[in-house]
């Protein structure tokens, strides 16, 4: 998608939300991009978009404006069987918007359509960010425990409650996450939250 | 005898202190509203950035600028883009 609309003055930005840059060195490595593809142990980027998942797509127009605001996309239909959202609509947006033959969202409903951080959500990431810092020291009991009260202020953050499993000594694809997953669903929490044009 | 230090994280910003220094910044940010989180035995502590701010941010539609290293450590800002669309992925290897 890069190479084919950059001539458009258009650039992909990817951002690893991992807990070391060798956690997202292969997925990088085999995807040998050609544009900026950044690394966010911190949650530097979550914390500034309130990025809740991943996979999360946003536009940002030449004038650094966001046109449209936190959605679920994906690139290819490899995990649609898993995640029920398709590639094709968003490529086909973006496409168009690149392109200059569809307009992106109208501000008004860019601010509808934006879920805004709560209270919770940031004394959450304070919790996340002291214990990314213990677990970078060694600490890792100590980080185990902030990490769980981040879960438990934000409990449909799955940055914090998925992201922080392998600072945890835990599978983030095993039973735990199949648990947590399971558990979320059925108390009736869609875990991924496509936008509603 | 050398006073024990405290670690203040603000906002990412990693700073080792003197056990009263830290003890200031703390107080300081719980007046102002800011989210803390606070580990007495590790002597440590995060300061975050209230809902408010991050919120008002967002709702302006300006896209908040960030600085990330990329497997090299190289580090990029979303503003040297400006002037290009943007398409921002976030994704995770879990």
């Amino acid at each position: 998608m890069h190479e084919e609309l950059r001539g458009l003055g258009f650039t992909v930005i990817t951002v690893a939300i991992d807990k070391s840059a060798d956690d997202a060195r292969p997925w990088i490595e085999a995807a040998r991009p050609t544009h900026p593809s950044l690394i966010d142990t911190t949650h530097a980027l979550a914390d500034r978009y309130n990025i809740v998942n991943v996979p999360t797509i946003l536009w940002i127009d030449e004038r650094g404006r966001i046109v449209r605001p936190n959605d679920v996309a994906f690139g290819t239909d490899t995990f649609k069987h898993i995640t029920g959202v398709a590639a094709a609509a968003h490529l086909a947006a973006l496409r168009g918007w690149v392109r200059g033959e569809a307009a992106a969202l109208p501000e008004a409903r860019v601010r509808a359509l934006q879920t805004l951080p709560t209270d919770d959500d940031q004394r959450a990431r304070a919790e996340f960010g002291l214990g990314e810092w213990l677990f970078t020291q060694g600490r890792t009991a100590a980080a185990a425990r902030h990490f769980a009260r981040a879960g438990e202020l934000a409990p449909h953050d799955f940055t914090i409650r998925r992201g922080t499993m392998p600072m945890r000594g835990i599978d983030p694809m095993g039973r735990e996450f199949r648990e947590m997953h399971g558990a979320w669903v059925k108390a009736g929490n869609p875990y991924y939250r496509p936008l509603v044009e | 005898m050398t006073e024990a230090t405290f670690t203040i994280i603000d906002d990412g910003r990693v700073a080792a202190l003197g056990a009263r220094e830290g003890a200031e910044l703390l107080k300081r940010a719980e007046a102002e509203g800011r989210p803390v989180a606070l580990d007495p035995d590790e002597r440590a502590a995060y300061l975050g950035v209230t809902a408010r701010a991050r919120a008002e941010a967002l709702a302006s539609l300006e896209a908040p600028d960030f600085t990330l290293p990329d497997l090299d450590g190289r580090r990029h800002t979303l503003v040297e883009h400006r002037g290009k669309k943007v398409l921002l992925v976030a994704y995770a290897s879990w």
